[in-house]
């Protein structure tokens, strides 16, 4: 299937949930945070948050800014 | 009595936002640094409590192991107070804090900017009252970016938001505080915290805002954007204090006539 990961295409094998995704990006335990069709999910919930064909992911940290 | 037993000036009593009290009133942003290592020293050079980060998306492909903001300016030691820059209607910059919040481990203290164009990086209005109420009901903190008109600033504590932050002049620009009128207008009727956010140039134009009665001063670029950021970074500090000692002391009033400092009685001529 085929998500949108930070507004670019990205595939992604099909059932495959949010944990899944992050741990394959290497961003597992690192700050950041995730919402799927503008909705947070918090991290406890990543495992089993399954994605489904088209969603819309964001993944975002913080940097610097004034 | 012994000149040495003057007693010791009562130190300011620091800045209180929703609850919680902070040594000190500069609160600076993290942005525009050549690098990780002089955002830390300039950081630690300005004395703030407070530091603003903004929220961006992951760029993904990149080292995912490289240093972050984070850690060198880490929650554990300095409150970091996420914005919506670049947030140019309400619900984008709901949708930016509520990811901060997660980010940040449920972390309530928000600063919301709803701009209204990219040549001026005004706030609109409109859209941060919107913003602000919602965020005020999904039990936020909110510190506003707010324009320095009384009537806004005062709608705005209305919501509940628990620091109102009007410009001194447009954001990054450098230009110092343009209307001191219509921040001590702000001041005088706000039973909440006001500070300035954008526009200061350069340390006088920090300690005309607290010297004008401004509870703390947000800045970015002023310090990032010196020749040397880190000794910016120091005289800011500084600034604040001066201007806010300046404050707590009460200035001479203006006079038209001058007046001597020395006494007439007693001239050897």
């Amino acid at each position: 299937m085929q998500i949108e990961l930070n507004g670019k295409p990205h595939a992604l094998a099909d059932g495959a949930d949010l944990a899944q995704l992050i741990a394959a990006l290497e961003l597992s335990g690192k700050a950041v945070a995730v919402a799927v069709n503008r909705q947070v999910v918090p991290s406890q919930l990543w495992a089993g948050r399954v994605l489904a064909d088209a969603d819309r992911v964001d993944v975002v940290r913080a940097i610097g800014g004034g | 009595m012994n000149m040495n037993d003057a007693p010791a000036l009562t130190a300011d009593a620091g800045l209180t936002i929703a609850g919680k009290t902070y040594n000190s009133r500069l609160l600076v942003g993290s942005g525009k640094y050549k690098d990780l290592d002089e955002t830390r020293l300039a950081t630690e050079a300005s004395g703030a409590d407070i530091i603003t980060v903004a929220i961006r998306r992951v760029n993904i492909g990149q080292d995912p192991n490289a240093p972050s903001l984070l850690d060198v300016v880490p929650p554990s030691r300095y409150t970091i107070l996420p914005n919506t820059a670049g947030c140019y209607n309400a619900e984008d910059a709901v949708y930016t804090l509520q990811l901060a919040r997660e980010l940040l481990n449920g972390h309530k203290l928000v600063k919301l900017e709803v701009l209204g164009d990219e040549k001026t990086l005004f706030p609109n209005m409109p859209e941060t009252l919107k913003a602000a109420d919602t965020l005020v009901k999904d039990g936020f903190d909110v510190m506003v970016y707010c324009s320095d008109d009384p009537i806004q600033a005062r709608m705005l504590e209305d919501i509940g938001v628990v620091a109102v932050m009007p410009l001194a002049s447009l954001i990054g620009s450098g230009m110092g505080i343009l209307n001191p009128w219509n921040l001590s207008l702000i001041i005088e009727q706000s039973r909440i915290p006001v500070l300035v956010d954008a526009g200061v140039g350069t340390a006088s134009d920090a300690a005309i805002a607290m010297e004008l009665g401004c509870d703390g001063v947000l800045m970015n670029t002023a310090i990032a954007g010196a020749r040397d950021p880190v000794r910016m970074a120091r005289a800011m500090k500084l600034a604040v204090e001066a201007g806010r000692e300046a404050f707590l002391a009460g200035r001479v009033p203006k006079r038209f006539a001058a007046s001597p400092s020395s006494p007439m009685a007693g001239r050897v001529v």
